[in-house]
This record gives structure tokens, sequence and C-alpha cells, in this order.
């Protein structure tokens, strides 16, 4: 049986496959930074190293109908929702098994099989457009919801507070996830927004809110499937406020050399995926070995798909034409 | 045939696709319970109720936000801009979101709203609730934009523009909303994308219009001692080159008349355009009549004067045709 993003989202209702699926975001995010890093690929990127739990713990939550809109941090929430690597890394790198044949880069992922559109270079921009989404299962009288995932620095922006507001007064089945991983490209969050806790600025729009712990995907898959269930049957919006951390700097060229000591280690503490793998291990769902070969496997699959995404052709320039109007 | 005016026209238009296709959703300012503060929505709230006609709060970027996800998830929204300059605030949404959906989708994705505002001068509402802004949303692929000119054009454009499965932004000439005119609804009262229409017939020039200036180029050609073909261009992305090109290949003179200022306008395309498909075979330079590089003024007197009008258009043309070069706008003439 062939593996598509379906199958890989189905996969999730297993915690060791979710396990796997932090591992493969992970590693895949690690070669990424590589290869820029190297000089093999062109523009820019944006990793997630850190972010895992809250981002597999969001798609094994979530149906495959529902709608994600996410902003340009996006390879960690394409994979959890099931993109293949060869896709997404194809369409980093600009190839033809690109997810869009390599027209887009790594800020444009997206696979409506499992509820991604394009994500967004434009801080923000996906937080309205994730209502709207929400508007029309309301408008159709359907009980699927939308998520809007962006970071810390979007809850600054204007299309934030209008999105939080018309969602509210029109009770649109939408949950909006915030990732605080502590910076806004280089700016810390506490720099560009005088509230600590930004779940809170939900009050302003009479909204629900919730913080989670980020960095357990056990607690994000309770609360994110906890908050769904309310949204889906009819409870109104949530802002939703994952305390996380970004292990990489803003972008492939950032070494983020404005973190405070200690602050990245004491971070690091918490790892989502060693503390994960120790529980799964203690609950008698995983051993050593088994985890020793999950990564191995993990690591296999990665080196794949760079091998199959560097044999991939370069589009030819007719590609630029195509999908830029739609017929009728 | 009804005879009503360009507002009625409109409400038709999306009573029409509303009532043919449950998707069409309409949200925006005041749109619902008071029917728009141009009256384009009278009647629309009682008949298709608060889940598909909606009031907004002031959030322009919020809302055409939400138009973009409703579209690109199977309905078809209509979003309202009150005033065209409003859109300044949610452009990413229109230009760099909903326009490229599509293609960054691969072709999965289609974005099907439209994007009605209300745009132009002559009614004294100052230079921040006056401009047309074309010239914001040309040149971005995958959005079209139309402008009506009268009440057939205002029901047939924004029919075919809910109908396309690509952004489409309707600019409404809000001095016209209160102007009567003959018009026929349903099918055949539909006006195709991409096609102008040609309103007058003549042999020594082509005055290609578009929206509020084609009553004026109108009425310039009745009074003049010259015939001219009017081409209302309805569409002004895409524009319909092989009407534009007909037409000047026999009048060999090309007027392009624009309510925006001297530099940077729609107009400047076309003639570059039409210069490059027909050079040999002018007899005289392509001009554009247009407002002058200034804000729109406030006081009546001067915000008359700012616009074309039908005197200044025959004066130019006049001009064009006697002597072959380009003639004088009136603010060189008079600030010289």
């Amino acid at each position: 049986m062939s593996v598509t993003s379906i199958s890989r989202r189905t996969a999730l209702a297993s915690r060791v496959e979710r396990l796997e699926r932090m591992i493969e975001v992970r590693s895949f995010e690690d070669r990424t930074k590589q290869l820029f890093a190297a000089g093999i690929v062109h523009g820019t990127t944006h990793t997630a190293q850190g972010q895992e739990a809250v981002e597999v713990g969001l798609a094994a939550s979530i149906r495959p109908t529902d709608i994600v809109t996410c902003t340009y941090r996006g390879h960690g929430i394409a994979l959890g929702l099931g993109m293949l690597p060869e896709a997404v890394l194809g369409e980093i790198v600009g190839r033809v098994i690109g997810s869009i044949g390599g027209v887009g880069g790594s800020m444009h992922l997206s696979d409506m099989d499992v509820g991604l559109l394009p994500t967004f270079a434009i801080v923000g921009a996906g937080i309205p457009v994730a209502a709207g989404a929400a508007l029309t299962a309301q408008v159709r009288g359907t009980d699927d919801i939308a998520v809007a995932v962006f970071g810390d620095g979007a809850t600054n922006i204007g299309a934030f507070h209008e999105a939080l507001n018309l969602a509210s007064i029109w009770d649109l089945p939408v949950m909006f996830v915030c990732e605080n991983n502590v910076y806004g490209e280089y700016s810390r969050y506490n720099l560009t927004t005088k509230v600590e806790d930004l779940a809170t600025r939900a009050d302003s729009y009479g909204m629900r809110s919730r913080i989670v712990d980020g960095q357990d995907i056990d607690v994000t898959v309770a609360a994110f499937t906890e908050e769904a269930a309310r949204v889906r049957s009819g409870e109104g919006p949530v802002l939703i406020e994952a305390k996380t951390y970004r292990y990489a700097g803003h972008s492939r060229a950032d070494t983020a050399p404005y973190r405070p000591d200690g602050e990245f280690e004491s971070w690091l503490e918490r790892d989502p995926i060693d503390t994960f793998s120790s529980r799964l291990i203690a609950d008698g769902e995983l051993d050593e070995a088994g985890l020793t070969q999950m990564r191995e496997h993990v690591t296999a699959r990665i080196e794949r798909a760079v091998e199959t995404v560097f044999a991939s052709p370069e589009p030819d320039e007719t590609s630029m034409f195509r999908h830029v109007w739609a017929d009728g | 045939m009804p005879r009503a005016r360009m507002r009625q026209a409109i409400v038709a238009a999306m009573h029409d696709e509303m009532q043919a296709d449950p998707n069409v959703v309409l949200f925006g300012e005041d749109v619902a319970v008071a029917e728009g503060p141009f009256k384009t929505s009278e009647g629309l709230l009682a008949e298709f109720g608060p889940l598909r006609v909606r009031d907004t709060s002031i959030s322009e970027m919020g809302f055409m936000g939400i138009a973009v996800g409703a579209a690109a998830t199977g309905l078809r929204p209509v979003a309202e801009i009150m005033f065209i300059e409003f859109l300044g605030v949610a452009l990413d949404q229109l230009t760099t979101e909903a326009a490229y959906f599509h293609y960054l989708s691969g072709g999965k994705v289609t974005v099907p709203l439209t994007m009605r505002a209300s745009v132009g001068a002559g009614q004294g509402f100052g230079l921040q609730h006056s401009r047309t802004l074309e010239n914001w949303l040309i040149g971005t692929s995958g959005l079209k934009v139309v402008s009506p000119s009268d009440p057939q054009t205002a029901y047939g454009l924004l029919r075919s523009a809910i109908q396309d499965d690509n952004p489409v932004a309707v600019l409404e000439p809000r001095a016209l909303y209160g102007e009567r005119g003959e018009f026929v609804t349903g099918d055949e009262g539909i006006v195709p994308l991409g096609v102008a229409r040609l309103v007058a017939y003549g042999d020594d020039v082509t005055i290609v219009t578009l929206g509020q200036t084609t009553s004026i180029a109108l009425a310039a050609a009745n009074e003049a001692n010259w015939t001219a073909d009017v081409v209302d261009l309805c569409t002004l992305v895409p524009w319909d080159r092989t009407s534009v090109l007909e037409s000047v290949s026999r009048t060999k003179r090309l007027v392009v008349v624009e309510q925006s200022p001297w530099s940077g306008g729609w107009g400047s395309e076309i003639s570059a355009a039409v210069t490059a498909e027909l050079f040999g075979e002018l007899v005289a330079p392509p001009i554009r009549i247009t407002c002058p590089d200034v804000p729109v003024p406030f006081n009546p007197v001067l915000e008359a004067r700012y616009l074309p009008n039908p005197a200044e258009i025959i004066l130019q043309i006049d001009a064009l045709i006697d002597t072959g070069r380009r003639p004088k706008p009136w603010w060189e003439r008079t600030l010289a």
C-alpha cells in the first residue's frame, strides 16, 4: 500500500507514530538547515526545531477535513498533517517533485487532501483566512472547523485582532493556535508586547482562551482534542497559546545571538522528543531497541527524500505560466 | 425592459446570483441591516437571512481575509469595501493572497471571491473618499478588474464576476449609483468579462473609456464635429485588445479618457500596447485625457474642473485632429 498524506495522517492515532513523526520533523529541519548552510539551496527558510509537540499534536487532534492555515515556519505543520518529506523538501529546493513543482518554495506549502491551505509569507495573513474557512463550515452547516497556526509576533498585527473580533461576533468555528516560541524574528516577545500571556488577548474579543505546555505532546493532544470538540459543537472560537521554543534562529542566516545565556539549555532539558520517548518507554509502549530502530528508519527516510529530491529535475520555464488563472 | 437606477441593478444581480447558488454570500460594513450605505443590498438580508448576508465590524483586513478563506473552501463571497481607499489596509488579502492561491496550490484551490467597491469623485467626499485606484490592482496576475458604466453593465458584470472562479474586483462609480437606465436581467443580461462594448460608432477617433468616463465621452462625441468609436472597456484586467485594436486600425487615432491622475494611469498601458501594434498606421500620437497630478480637491468648482468633462474632451480631440500633435491638458494651458 503506497504512502499518502492521508495515510500518514491517519497513522497519528498511535502515540508511537506521533513520536516517530516528531523525530521526522526534527531530522528534516536539521537536514534542511544543513543544506542551506552548505549553500546548496536557494533563498531562505524558517525551521521549527523544538516546536514538534505543538505541530504533530495538533495534527493528531483534528480531522483531515478541518482546514489549517499556517505562516512561513510551516515544515513541521506540513509534515505533521501528513505531507510527504519528498513533497516538502522538493518544494524547498525548487524541484518538480515539490508539492507545487518548485514555483513556491519553503514558505508556500499546501496539501488540500489533509486540509493545508498554502502557507503564508505574510505574518498574520492566515488568521482571517482560517476564519473564512470556518465561515464556510458555518454557512454549510457542517461540523468541520478551521485552525489558524501563527507565532507570538503575529498577535501584534492588525489582521490578528480583526480576525478574532469577527470570529467572536459571528461565533465562527475556528481555533486560533499561537505558537509562542519566545521570539518574533529577532525580537524577544516581551520587547514587542506588554502582555506576558498572549492568550489573554482573547479577553478583548470576549473569546475563550487556554494556555498549553507546548513541549508535551500528550498535553497538546488532550488540549487540542478537547478544544476542537468544543468549537465543533458550536461553543464559538478559542485562542490557544502553546508555550514552546524555537531552537534554530529566525531564518537560515540567523544564529540567534540575541538569546540570553542559559535560555536554550533550560528549554533543551524539556526537549519534547526526549521526554516523550522516555515516557513511552516507561509506559511500555516502546523499548530502547525500538527507539533506536525508529531513529534509523527516520534518518533513512530523510536521506531517501534528499536523494529523490536532488534527482528530480528543475521545472521547465513553461511551468511559471501554469495555474495563474482559474478557468471558468 | 425594466428601467432603474444602477444601485437597483446591483441589487438585482446580487439577488439573482444568491438565488441561483447557495454558496454566494455577502458581507461588508452596513450591508445587512442598513441594506448598504449606497443601498446596494436592499432586501437581501430579508430574503436570504443572516448566515448569508452579514454586517462586519470596521475590519477590512479581517473580512477580506475571511473572504479569501471562504472562497478557498467553496463559497462565493462578495465582500463590499465601502470606499475603495479602505482597501489600502486590506490590500494584502486581495493582491498577495487571493490572487495567488490558485498558483500556490498547484491549481487545487480556487478563490472565486468578488470585491465590490465604490469609487470615483464628483460628490464632494474629499480626497480620501474620491479615488478610483484601478492602478493599485493592475499587474497582479490572478486578479481581474472590472468597472460598470451603467445599470446594464452593473448588473451583467457583477453576475459574471461572481460566477468567475478567479478573484474579481468590481469598481462601481459611486456618482452613477443613482443614474437610471434600462437593463435586462437573467442570462441575457450577463455581460462577459474581457469583452469591451462599442457604445458609439465613428470614423475619426477611438475613445477608450472605463466606468464613469464612458458617459462623459459619449456626451462629447454627440456634440462634436468629429465622429468617434467609443469603446467602453468594461473589463480592465484582462482588457479587450482585439476590440480596441480593431477600432484604432480603422480610425487611426487613440484617445483614452481616465478618471485618474495624469501619471501612471491604466491608459498608459492601453496606449503602449496599441502603439506597439499600430505604430506606422496612426495619424496622431495616442493621448490620454485625465485628471491632473494632484489630490482630488473638495470645493465643488475645483472638483468639477479636476474631472475630465465633455468640453475638455472636445477641445483636446479637436486639437489632436487639427494638428496631429499632443494637445495640452487644461492645467498646462491655464497654469503655464
